[in-house]
């Protein structure tokens, strides 16, 4: 069984830009560990020299000519969604 | 009820109060909180247009629902979290442009497992769906209020998503029918991203012929999603008369509950008398899929949701003062615990130093899973099991414990992985009343023939 500490929780929400409720904290914890206990079933598999599936229907690059596609719908219908938009432009609070 | 009948109703009354009906039944049904809201002054807009012959088409005046993760016009996309709450959308999905081209009115965004993670309805961030045949058990999920306006007759379809089984499980518990169609046969262009390799779009109603029209006007490929199949889907009036199904020996073991392999083992007895050859098939991946699933599914949903960012539109947190605290604090009121359990669980699979070891190892299983499908299609035309272990489960029974939720996706996880087209059908009750859904799987798009097959077992 994976244990997973409190501070694993911490991490994997930085690395997922989350916070958590404290009370959050202890429960993701062990349901972690618990589903990761479940999936590392997996190591009873053989799968030495086993090719991954990516996609399913074999598709690979697909290609198509460098035109525009109306999507009906213009930058201004599609910039009223953002909160804060300065001269078109969308504005984020400050990096660091 | 079914297309045609709502057709006839048409003929003999009007667009207007056929539309106006299933608005008033959705009222009065609001206590199984199957729909999160009802585009109604669009859906009588148009119903006059019907009326007045402006807009025509096969489906001309009919009604449906479409789950609350299909981007569409006349009230907001929740996708059932509060981070889409007021998410007003600037274009309609392709599935939903394509019925509407056809004369369909949509009357309301049916609700879901928020952002479609979940088999119950539960995690929805604005309250559970009811079951349609017992108000104290779940609707199923993720698209349990499709399924649920579908068995009230509100509409005679609804439209879903399916990732592991959130259009057959929620038609199963409800008694209706479910189609998850082979992957890239429905453009999903409008529709809120789960997890890009397995998820598909398909319809819920109450018999066959209606799945087929809806699957023969949603099909095909559109160049605003990539991954859409050249269109193959055409409904086939004719059978192949004698099949070969493979029942899947894994999924009817002493777990299942008695009453829904009896169902099972009554439905393969019918496709027995009506000529067809049924033979047990074993399955030895079935029982890894569910493992498979769940470091594939939440590595790719952790990637797709990432753009819920507080930044360009949906929800953001007020307050703050930096970028990453914008972020955090914007996710953490954006989801709901399952969301981010499953976030959490994709950024430890994908990480360095466990991509080896988790994500390349299941995308390998999966393979090997594909291989045994395979294997059974070079002599089987098609497979049948049970859609789910269980009938409906009473409402808070698994929420405590994710595993044992997760659980009940285990016969339809499968054909999800593999890419492959697979139904529920109505199979009959167990003995409390409850709908048991019986499930087909067929080889790649084999989709017309596995549901002209289906449909010729409706009423023998």
């Amino acid at each position: 069984m994976t244990q997973i500490s409190r501070d694993d929780v911490l991490h994997l929400a930085r690395l997922s830009s989350l916070e958590l409720t404290d009370g959050e904290i202890d429960g993701l914890a062990s349901d972690i560990g618990n589903i990761l206990g479940y999936v590392e079933q997996l190591n009873q598999l053989d799968t030495e020299g086993v090719e991954p599936t990516y996609q399913v229907t074999g598709l690979s690059n697909v290609w198509r000519d460098d035109k525009i596609i109306n999507y009906g719908v213009t930058r201004e219908e599609l910039l009223a969604r953002s909160h804060e938009v300065v001269d078109s432009q969308v504005k984020v609070p400050k990096v660091l | 009820m079914t297309i045609s009948e709502v057709i006839n109703q048409i003929k003999a009354t009007s667009a207007r109060e056929v539309v106006e009906n299933s608005l008033r039944l959705a009222r009065e049904n609001d206590d199984y909180h199957a729909l999160l809201s009802l585009t109604e002054e669009r859906a009588l807009q148009r119903a006059d247009q019907v009326d007045s012959g402006q807009i025509t088409g096969k489906l001309a005046g009919v009604p449906f629902v479409v789950k609350d993760n299909f981007l569409a016009f006349g009230a907001p996309t929740t996708a059932a979290s509060k981070m889409l709450e007021k998410f007003d959308a600037p274009l309609q999905a392709t599935a939903v442009e394509k019925l509407e081209a056809e004369g369909a009115i949509c009357i309301g965004k049916a609700n879901l497992d928020a952002f479609a993670h979940g088999g119950s309805t539960e995690n929805s961030a604005f309250g559970p769906t009811k079951n349609a045949f017992d108000k104290e058990r779940v609707a199923g999920g993720s698209s349990g209020g499709s399924a649920v306006v579908t068995a009230l007759s509100i509409v005679p379809f609804a439209l879903g998503s399916d990732t592991g089984g959130s259009i057959r499980q929620p038609a199963s518990y409800n008694g209706a029918v479910g189609i998850k169609p082979t992957y890239g046969t429905v453009s999903r262009f409008g529709v809120v991203a789960m997890a890009s390799s397995t998820d598909v779009i398909g319809p819920i109603t109450s018999n066959l012929q209606d799945a087929e029209t809806v699957m023969s006007i949603i099909s095909g490929r559109d160049e605003r999603d990539m991954t859409t199949l050249p269109d193959y889907f055409e409904v086939r009036s004719e059978i192949k008369p004698v099949q070969k199904i493979g029942l899947i020996k894994d999924f009817m073991s002493e777990d299942v509950e008695k009453d829904v392999r009896n169902r099972v083992n009554e439905y393969v007895e019918k496709l027995r008398s009506a000529g067809h050859i049924v033979e047990e098939v074993e399955l030895p991946m079935a029982e890894y899929s569910l493992a498979i699933y769940y470091i594939i599914v939440p590595a790719e949903l952790s990637s797709n949701l990432a753009r819920y960012d507080g930044i360009r539109y949906g929800h953001r947190s007020e307050g703050v003062k930096t970028l990453a605290e914008l972020y955090g604090k914007t996710r953490d009121e954006g989801f709901v615990t399952e969301n981010k359990r499953r976030i959490m669980i994709g950024s430890y699979v994908l990480s360095s130093g466990f991509f080896d070891a988790y994500y390349l190892k299941a995308q390998k299983a999966r393979t090997l899973l594909i291989d045994e499908f395979n294997k059974l299609f070079a002599n089987h035309d098609c497979l049948i099991g049970p859609t789910a272990p269980t009938t409906a489960f009473k409402l808070g029974e698994n929420t405590a414990d994710p595993i044992k939720m997760y659980l009940n996706d285990i016969m339809t996880v499968p054909a999800s992985l593999a890419g492959i087209p697979a139904i529920s059908v109505p199979g009959g009750f167990d003995s409390s009343g409850l709908p048991v859904g019986v499930q087909l799987i067929g080889p790649m798009r084999s989709d017309a023939s596995l549901m002209a097959l289906a449909r010729s077992m409706e009423n023998l």
